[in-house]
């Protein structure tokens, strides 16, 4: 066994486990988007895009990635960062930006909505502190700018510490000498993130990012527990779709699509941050 | 920037000292951000039925057990949740087992079919497991892996696995070939190299992927309560009746399901730190 | 690396010694879902089955998951389902003939038997309970109702005037309805809502009548709590005081009149000029074809129809018999309030009873979506209401015509597919 078939070798666990536990399913899916009664169709497709909903879930769906992502990315780092600066009470530090891991998106849903209900905490708060008279509908049809915020804030608290233990596990292999060096030279903090940090963290980065695009585009629970059906997503539409419509092929033409730009802006992100051979530490 | 470089001895220790109560600012804020909706949640799952649903709010919790014995009496919640810990540990060994050795062979290899592989392993992620739960049930049934731990482990592996590769990934592709060459030139096998010189320098994106894993088999409902009948999830078990259950009870349930994820992180948390020590020598 | 291999190896023997084969009869049901009920279910109504009952619930989506699996695999764990008229629509085709089950000197329901048959020759599952929608309303609401008004022979204009003289006085709108992903609108509108004003569900869905339906619905939701498109349960929000009147399923306003019995009133649901349209719940019990034992699997559907595990499900769930029994007296709070209500309702002159669809199949969520489109677009898009209901009018004859379904009650019996004039 040598340089050619090692890597084979190596993959092909995973692979072989890939191919039997999800593209054998994936196939039998994908097959019914195509499908109707027996015979080739691309009208699923067109039954989802004809939807009235479909347009508000797309763009709901997209916007949200497009607003949470780079407000995560920015958190994970600077709590990445503050923890690897922190002389004393690192790991406590770390411990408590990562506990919202272990919480599933049931309970943080859950959580947010006791927040900001209408007799929740938030307007608890805003009632003691005399600033308003009565409850404000945080979370009322018509309010539907609030709701947006809400699941905004809901899943920055929820899904930033995914990227942050990525980016915490990069940062650590930065060697300090790196820092010390440009610090001798007189370099700002500021100056040193930029130049050093960001540069030899891409690998991470890269990687943080794409996973959490494509869990972005998969976001539901969330927005259930706090929108209602008032913001309307592509995941929530797959499962009305295959649950409750109970129409197997249109909640499959949903799901390829959800992978169809998944995969497309993973395509992007791996293009745009490439990490070259020649670039590594 | 040059300003700063030719600043005076004083003033940088100024900017030091400023700098590190920004630090400690910036630490405490973001704890109190992540710490704050998990206190209210705990506030709530110790409040009596009343207190829940009453307006205004206590932001203390009046220790009421009532609505959590509730849960810890309830029968069947021990097997449940060793259950959970079975799975969640065979997901866990499954997915680093898997993942680790794919991470390696992309980030040390260049050969063909190494991009298919990466968007496989991306894609396993970017698809609704709901519609993959019906043929993986049918699969299941058929041969006989319906309805054990390990078969969930193997459906909670596909979710996580993506994660594992691609963690590793860029862990490995961080840490310098050149320190495995110095290995191998020392006499070193392949094999001795690496679990000599990578592994412990791995060992905190090892821990992520485990992480990962764990909370990512802890928190999924969907596929675990089609798979599971006798053998349920504690997730399975509480979650699929939380939706629909009381406010006191979602809550009250809600805290039990986090508190075991919180004591996993909390026992992996040190390994995310393992090679701090080396790359700072 | 060791101690891994060590604990992966011990995992591995774990995972498998505990799966096990039982002689237990698996009772896979979409009912009875909250922790609290789940547990009555299993330690007070199936314990005195002579052979023991796995009572499992499941959300509708991982129900339908696994049934589907064990159907499609040929094999399977489950022995009896249980589950709402709706659940069992889909797949029909896979229920065995309960027509034979001994269901002992018990009577049944002969309207919800029929039911049961899905339309077909066969009875595919038996009416095991049954509910129905009221209203109920917080009692510091009562000072506003307007003079002359019985909350008994309510109509829907009353109501109208009674939610704005409340949203006046308080400052807030307090009329709630479950209009969240998870409530269950769509009945309002096919079983309440449409035969009050048109007499009918599905011929005249877009008539003169149904216009004036939905704008006067518009007229209620003017007064209607916003938030109400959050709500799935009405007990809630009742509880919390968000809301002071409410719309829902029994069981589903059960809990705010155990909590609170003196707090709450129950009342029929409201009439409209072609009568008080109103719509059952009917949950039933039925077999798989790959049920493991049927004979077991049939004695526990026999079992769920006697007279005292009848009246045991009505304390354990807050659904009522579906048979004939004489209920005792030690019953919950919420039941003693819904009893009354609900044979003042179904006894009232005006009374004009909605049957769930029939016939569907597999189309009967697309048929609730065709009013719940109807809603979300008339009443929370503000569009024009004649152009949609043009819309899902074609949308709604579209899938009778597909299903071939003749008009079921409130609507006429018809020759062939029912029309949609």
């Amino acid at each position: 066994m040598h340089g050619k078939a090692l890597p084979y070798l190596l993959l092909m666990p995973a692979t072989l486990f890939l191919c039997v536990f999800f593209l054998y399913p994936f196939a039998l899916v994908a097959f019914e988007a195509f499908t109707r009664d027996g015979g080739f169709t691309l009208d699923n497709f067109r039954t989802m895009a004809g939807n009235w909903k479909f347009p508000v879930a797309f763009w709901n769906t997209t916007l949200l990635a497009a607003i949470v992502v780079p407000i995560q990315l920015v958190t994970a780092l600077l709590m990445a960062t503050v923890v690897s600066r922190l002389e004393t009470g690192r790991g406590a530090a770390l411990y408590i930006f990562a506990i919202p891991l272990g919480i599933s998106d049931l309970a943080a849903g859950l959580i947010w909505l006791a927040i900001f209900d209408q007799s929740g905490f938030l307007n608890t708060l805003l009632s003691n502190l005399g600033l308003v008279d009565r409850p404000v509908m945080f979370l009322g049809y018509q309010s539907k700018l609030t709701i947006f915020i809400a699941v905004v804030l809901a899943e920055i608290w929820r899904a930033t510490a995914i990227m942050m233990v990525i980016l915490v596990a990069g940062m650590g292999l930065i060697p300090r000498e790196y820092h010390e060096a440009a610090e001798v030279f007189g370099a700002s903090p500021w100056k040193r993130f930029v130049k050093i940090t960001l540069p030899l963290l891409r690998p991470s980065l890269q990687t943080a990012i794409i996973l959490r695009v494509i869990l972005a585009f998969e976001v539901f629970a969330v927005v259930a527990a706090l929108g209602g059906t008032n913001l309307p997503v592509l995941m929530g539409e797959t499962y009305n779709w295959q649950f409750s419509l109970q129409d197997r092929n249109v909640a499959a033409a949903f799901a390829l699509l959800i992978l169809a730009i998944s995969v497309g802006l993973t395509l992007f992100f791996l293009r745009a941050l490439r990490v070259p051979k020649e670039a590594r530490i | 920037m040059s300003a700063v470089a030719e600043a005076p001895v004083v003033a940088t220790a100024d900017a030091r000292k400023a700098g590190s109560w920004l630090l400690v600012a910036t630490v405490i804020l973001l704890s109190v951000w992540v710490l704050l909706p998990i206190y209210l949640l705990i506030v709530n799952a110790l409040s009596s039925p009343e207190e829940v649903t009453a307006f205004p709010k206590r932001f203390f919790p009046s220790f009421d057990f009532g609505s959590l014995s509730f849960f810890i009496n309830f029968a069947g919640v021990g097997r449940a949740l060793w259950n959970s810990v079975l799975v969640a540990t065979l997901t866990m060994i499954l997915s680093i087992g898997f993942g680790a050795p794919a991470g390696y062979a992309l980030s040390r290899f260049d050969f063909p079919g190494k991009g298919t592989f990466r968007f496989l392993v991306l894609m396993t992620r970017a698809f609704p497991l709901p519609l993959l739960a019906l043929p993986l049930a049918v699969m299941f049934i058929r041969t006989g892996l319906d309805d054990t731990a390990i078969g969930l482990a193997l459906v909670h592996t596909t979710l996580a696995l993506p994660f594992a590769v691609l963690i590793t990934f860029s862990l490995f592709s961080g840490i310098p070939v050149e320190l495995e060459e110095a290995a191998w030139t020392l006499g070193c096998t392949r094999l001795q190299a690496f679990r000599k010189v990578i592994l412990p320098l791995a060992l905190p994106g090892i821990a992520a992927s485990a992480i990962f894993a764990f909370t990512i088999s802890w928190n999924e409902v969907f596929a675990a309560a089609v798979l599971t009948i006798e053998n349920r999830t504690l997730t399975a078990f509480l979650l699929q009746s939380l939706g629909e259950s009381p406010l006191y009870l979602k809550f009250a349930g809600g805290a039990a399901l986090v508190i075991p994820a919180l004591i996993f992180i909390f026992a992996v948390r040190k390994y995310l730190f393992a090679m701090w020590g080396i790359a700072n020598r | 690396m060791n101690a891994l291999k060590t604990l992966a190896g011990a995992a591995l023997a774990l995972s498998i010694a505990i799966g096990g084969a039982q002689a237990q009869v698996l009772f896979w049901s979409t009912q009875a879902r909250p922790v609290e009920e789940t547990q009555k279910m299993r330690s007070e109504v199936l314990k005195a089955f002579n052979g023991q009952v796995d009572y499992q619930v499941a959300e509708d989506g991982p129900w339908l998951t696994r049934l589907q699996a064990e159907l499609q695999a040929g094999s399977g764990t489950i022995g009896v389902l249980g589950g709402l008229h709706g659940d069992f629509s889909t797949v029909g085709a896979d229920l065995v003939d309960l027509s034979g089950v001994d269901v002992g000197g018990v009577k049944l329901n002969e309207a919800y038997k029929k039911l049961g048959t899905l339309g077909t020759g066969e009875q595919k599952y038996l009416p095991w309970m049954q509910a129905t929608f009221l209203m109920a309303a917080n009692k510091q609401a009562l000072q506003y109702l307007p003079a002359g008004v019985d909350l008994n022979t309510i109509t829907y204009d009353q109501l109208i005037e009674w939610s704005k003289n409340i949203a006046e006085n308080t400052g807030s709108p307090k009329f709630g309805f479950p209009a969240g992903p998870k409530g269950l609108k769509h009945r309002f509108f096919e079983g309440f809502l449409y035969p009050s004003y048109t007499g009918s569900m599905v011929t005249k869905f877009r008539s003169a009548e149904a216009e004036t339906a939905w704008n006067k619905f518009k007229e209620l939701w003017q007064f209607t709590n916003p938030n109400s498109t959050n709500y799935a349960f009405m007990q809630e929000p009742l509880l919390t005081g968000e809301v002071w009147v409410a719309f829902d399923h029994v069981a589903r306003l059960a809990d705010a009149f155990n909590q609170k019995p003196d707090e709450f009133v129950a009342f029929p649901a409201p009439a409209g000029p072609a009568g008080r349209g109103y719509m059952p719940v009917v949950a039933g019990v039925a077999i798989p074809k790959t049920s493991p034992d049927m004979d077991k699997a049939k004695a526990l559907v026999a079992y769920m129809l006697k007279p005292e595990t009848q009246i045991a499900t009505l304390k354990a769930t807050n659904f009522f018999p579906v048979v004939d029994v004489k209920l005792p007296d030690d019953m919950p709070a919420s039941v003693k309030a819904f009893g009354p209500t609900i044979t003042t309702m179904t006894g009232a002159p005006d009374a004009l009873p909605a049957l769930l669809p029939m016939g569907l199949g597999d189309l009967g969520g697309k048929f609730n979506q065709v009013y719940v489109d109807s809603f979300e677009r008339i009443v929370l898009g503000g569009q024009d209401v004649h152009g949609v209901l043009e819309e899902q009018a074609a949308a709604l004859k579209a899938l009778i015509d597909k299903a071939k379904a003749s008009c079921w009650a409130p609507d006429k019996p018809s020759e062939g597919a029912c029309p949609v004039d």
